[in-house]
């Protein structure tokens, strides 16, 4: 940790999660000052530092973002806001672009399922989990408060202001309370230039990006506890936003009147507590959470249908994990969750789903020497329940019951050396979401759930060495690497029905199997005079193949969107107060079908980002200040076709720590 | 440093290395079928592409050197911005001239027929599908001014051949689909599918001398197709409502207004040749493709399959026959979101060959010579 940081973090003590070895597979985390000096404006922008991910992005600020894990969907992944799950029962995604990193402290990425034992069922429940952690209380001896006053401004007419004041109410209670408004007029520049097979200029236009602004606002309020043994957790989360919806440049149209506003708020605690019987643990988690979800989305250009829609989500859910040593080396744990979706919607014709979710899971965990193992048995119960309206045929809501395994193990060879040999197995499904099941016209109640297998067997190597020459303290290395084999099958996908195609349906149309390998590697120097390299890489390759239909052209092809090769650089040097960060992000080649022929074709796209901090020590207080400039090579690329992306860009960000 | 030199050095190998130039849209040709000569030159068929993908492509068969070539419009503009444009709609040739509707894109790309070359455009905003008649041509909009409710009526737009200028207009019913000239009158096909669930369910009836409506003619639920057979009867198809009310294909008589006979069938897209109706479509209530032929002049249905061989076609999308051999131009649309299949049968439904179109391939427009 370098010194820029070090006095604000002064608690933080899991400097390498990775020494801990909590999990029998470690995630990919971006935590503390790595993640800072990432500068990341959103979730969405900081997982793509991460390997075996895709980044959806359309586009500047307001843009929708999803991501992509290793291939299978962003419907895959669940994400959890500081340990309890974000639901999305209307279309299963979690837009990542709406989350700030302002107040976000950590990111985990996990393959598979988080192996602690002492969890909701619902972290069993998808085929990779991304946990975020936004900023605990942490106070220094002398000073029962902390104020953080903040500044983010930069090209896309972004302004963003954020406060932050935290308050020791007793040693054991810390109150927390953090609020941001984000503006951006989401306009920039962009050039396409096609060229011909004779390598001449065929065209070449530059634009204005239109309609991607937003103005946002989001407050949230918690109290942290501590017990002896255990903690406790409230929060209160309020998010608003309006923003423009950039639509696809094509011919002759540019600009886009559509509109969305987005209202969450939702109120979460958890308790969690250990006993102790004899040597024996038992341990309680026991988590609630409250979430009100209102989406209106407005097409008001009268060229095209006019649409004026509003849905309104509602969530409840309750959970209870109980976990007990049998012997010291080896534990069990049970958990039962309770979930209930409703949507509600001005459609025509809409039905109104309600969803009853209960999950079960078992689980153990054995760690003996140098072998760690867990394996978990989620049995999912369904229930939909839907109002009919009259006329309405084909609908009929279908319960739905199913039991899945998961298995994981680590080996250590040598008890002396941080080196781990893991695998896991993972069978797991997301279920249609409301809007294929049952979207006006659209959805279809025959669907089946859309099921993923996965295999991966990898390693860990962790090292740290002193060193006692003239220039070099120290350093610290660490390699992962991971081979898989993953199964989707009967992918949920949207294809017209009939001619004229503004109508859709949805089907169990799809068989993809992804053979891929995702390896992480980083080192960290300590010279001498403070000076600190650190320097982390990462690499994924993936063939993912559609594997639906022989008889097709696209049979065998690379799936939409998914490059064979990407990957990303981040160097971080820091001197005292000061650090220079450079990062770069690469994706390969790819096609936006799995036709793969020349017309569908896409070319590499690859950022370079750099930015400088100085930390400045004042009379009680200190202010950080960081200039950014990202895509320094002002490259025109867009990631999904005819959503071109910004060029050069640049940010200009202060924080007083008071 | 020396480290760092090597490192900084390595980037800028890889940033120029990597990326070359973003390239036009291919134009390829294949070699198909055996070569016909005739009173045809040709054909050219229209891929719709998906929306938002800006992919609506133009392929050209020509029979008498037996080569299909796919996207002929990019290698005949390469300089034209953003090519052909978002989603064909419909696709006819009248005069010298070859027309494209590309809905999306708001527009009517103005071609010549010989050379696929771009002539001009007449903005038409969601326009659906065009029909000629004399010195004008006729397309329908959505994109009416709106209403109360927000409901936007739709209308017929009436342009001079000549001058690709936009002379009148006509308001029709909600979001009109087909149109055909009988007479001195054309006949505009409703849909009102952006009203669901209270969908259009009239013929409009257009006076071609006040280019006013003179009458309107009752069908069924969401009307898209209208055709005129050789005995001067209209052949309409509802899509229905994609629940209780199947798809049907109705034979109309405009002068009594009444409907002589109903087929219920999914006809998606239809062609009349002679004394035959061949129509293709999807008819998802009874689980897929479907094909057929029905005589007109009997309606009896003479065929269930126009396909009698082995070919399996996943999504039949749109169908032409060749006037002179009879040979059956029939399209399948896959998936969709990859491309299509262009599949030519033999008059008595054995297939003859079959080649790679663009994405959803669609229209088909013959060429004389």
């Amino acid at each position: 940790m370098d010194s820029l940081y070090r006095r604000f973090q002064i608690e933080e003590v899991e400097v390498t999660a990775r020494v801990l070895d909590k999990d029998v597979i470690q995630p990919q985390t971006l935590k503390g000052p790595e993640l800072q000096r990432l500068n990341a404006l959103s979730v969405a922008d900081a997982l793509r530092y991460f390997s075996g991910v895709q980044i959806k992005d359309y586009g500047g600020v307001g843009g929708i973002k999803t991501v992509d894990i290793r291939s299978m969907g962003s419907h895959h992944l669940g994400v959890f806001y500081d340990g309890v799950e974000i639901g999305n029962a209307q279309n299963g995604v979690v837009d990542l672009g709406k989350f700030s990193m302002e107040n976000i402290e950590e990111i985990s990425l996990y393959n598979g399922q988080k192996s602690e034992l002492l969890q909701p069922a619902k972290d069993y429940g998808s085929s990779g989990t991304l946990y975020l952690r936004t900023r605990r209380p942490k106070f220094e001896a002398d000073k029962p408060y902390n104020v953080m006053v903040g500044m983010r401004a930069g090209t896309f007419g972004l302004a963003n202001p954020s406060v932050l004041y935290e308050h020791k109410l007793t040693d054991n209670i810390h109150l927390s309370a953090n609020a941001e408004y984000q503006f951006a007029t989401g306009r920039y520049h962009f050039r396409v230039h096609k060229v011909s097979t004779d390598g001449k200029t065929a065209w070449d236009t530059t634009g204005v990006r239109q309609n991607g602004d937003i103005q946002s606002w989001r407050a949230e309020i918690g109290l942290f506890g501590y017990l002896p043994r255990g903690k406790w957790h409230v929060k209160g989360y309020f998010y608003n936003s309006e923003k423009g919806i950039p639509r696809a440049i094509i011919r002759n149209v540019w600009t886009s009147d559509q509109r969305q506003w987005d209202r969450n708020a939702f109120v979460q605690s958890s308790f969690e507590n250990t006993w102790m019987a004899g040597d024996r643990r038992l341990s309680l988690l026991a988590t609630a959470k409250y979430s009100y979800d209102q989406m209106r989305y407005l097409n008001p250009d009268t060229t095209l249908m006019y649409v004026d829609n509003e849905f309104r989500q509602q969530e409840a859910y309750l959970s209870a994990a109980f976990r007990a040593d049998v012997f010291s080396w080896w534990e069990v744990a049970v958990s039962a969750d309770y979930i209930y979706n409703h949507l509600n919607s001005n459609m025509s014709n809409f039905v109104f789903p309600r969803r009853h979710t209960g999950l079960i899971a078992v689980s153990t965990a054995f760690h003996y020497k140098w072998l760690r193992a867990q394996a978990t048995a989620l049995e999912t119960l369904i229930h939909d329940h839907i109002e009919r309206p009259a006329g309405l045929i084909n609908k009929a809501a279908k319960d739905y019951s199913r039991l899945t395994p998961s298995v994981s193990l680590s080996y250590q060879p040598l008890l002396t050396e941080r080196l781990y040999l893991h695998a896991f197995y993972k069978h797991i499904f997301r279920m249609p979401t409301f809007n294929d099941l049952y979207y006006t016209d659209i959805g279809n109640t025959a669907l089946r759930p859309e099921f993923t297998t996965q295999y991966d067997g990898g390693l860990e190597y962790t090292k740290s060495l002193k060193l006692d020459n003239n220039a070099m303290k120290g350093i610290d290395l660490h390699v992962k690497a991971d081979g898989y084999f993953n199964q989707v099958k009967d992918k949920i996908i949207a294809v017209p029905k009939g001619n004229s195609q503004y109508r859709w349906q949805m089907l169990n149309l799809g068989y993809v199997e992804i053979r891929g390998c995702d390896i992480n590697a980083g080192v960290t120097m300590h010279f001498d005079y403070g000076v600190e390299w650190a320097f982390n890489g990462s690499y994924t390759y993936q063939k993912a193949q559609d594997l639906t239909d022989p008889s097709k052209l696209e049979y065998g092809g690379q799936i939409a969107y998914i490059p064979w090769h990407s990957g990303s650089i981040v160097s971080n040097l820091s001197w005292r107060d000061w650090s220079l960060h450079y990062s770069f992000i690469y994706v390969g080649e790819r096609y936006h079908t799995s036709a793969n022929i020349r017309a569908n074709y896409e070319l590499p796209w690859y950022t370079h980002d750099l930015s400088i901090s100085k930390m400045w020590q004042l009379k009680g207080w200190r202010l950080s200040t960081t200039v950014e400039i990202n895509n320094l090579l002002n490259q025109q690329y867009a990631i999904i076709l005819n959503y071109p992306m910004p060029g050069l860009n640049g940010k200009l960000i202060v924080r007083a720590y008071i | 440093m020396k480290r760092t030199n090597i490192y900084v050095l390595a980037i800028l190998l890889f940033m120029t290395a990597c990326r070359g130039d973003e390239l036009l849209p291919p134009t390829e040709t294949e070699t198909r079928g055996d070569k016909q000569s005739g009173s045809l030159r040709g054909f050219y068929l229209l891929n719709e592409g998906n929306m938002g993908q800006n992919k609506a492509t133009l392929d050209y068969y020509d029979f008498e050197k037996a080569i299909y070539t796919r996207n002929i419009y990019g290698a005949a503009n390469p300089g034209m911005v953003q090519a052909l444009g978002d989603v064909g709609n419909d696709l006819k040739v009248y005069g010298n001239r070859l027309y494209a509707v590309i809905n999306c894109s708001n527009l009517i790309e103005v071609m010549d027929k010989r050379t696929a070359e771009h002539i001009g455009t007449i903005e038409i905003p969601n326009c659906r599908y065009l029909t000629f008649d004399g010195a004008y041509g006729y397309i329908t909009s959505y994109a009416g001014p709106v209403q109360i409710g927000n409901k936007q009526i739709g209308y017929v737009a009436k342009f001079d051949t000549a001058t690709l200028q936009i002379i009148d207009t006509c308001f029709v019913g909600y979001q009109p689909d087909e149109v055909e000239v009988l007479g001195n009158k054309l006949y505009v096909a409703n849909s009102g599918g952006y009203l669901v669930p209270n969908y259009e369910t009239k013929l409009s009836v257009i006076d071609l001398n006040t280019f006013e409506v003179a009458d309107s003619i009752l069908v069924a639920i969401n009307l898209h197709r209208v055709r005129k057979d050789g005995e001067d009867m209209l052949w309409v198809t509802s899509r229905g409502d994609y629940a209780d009310n199947p798809a049907r294909l109705f034979r109309v008589n405009p002068l009594s207004k009444q409907i002589t006979d109903t087929f219920e069938l999914a006809a998606g897209d239809l062609t009349i040749c002679g004394d035959s109706l061949y129509y293709c479509g999807m008819d998802y209530a009874a689980g897929g493709a479907m094909s057929g032929i029905i005589n007109t002049r009997t309606c009896q249905q003479v065929s269930t399959s126009i396909v009698t061989d082995n070919t399996l076609i996943d999504t039949p999308y749109g169908i032409a026959i060749h006037p002179d051999s009879g040979y059956v131009y029939m399209t399948d649309a896959g998936t969709y979101v990859n491309p299509g299949v262009l599949y030519c049968f033999s008059r008595d439904g054995k297939q003859l060959w079959n080649v790679r179109t663009g994405d959803i391939p669609a229209h088909i427009a013959f060429i004389y010579k």
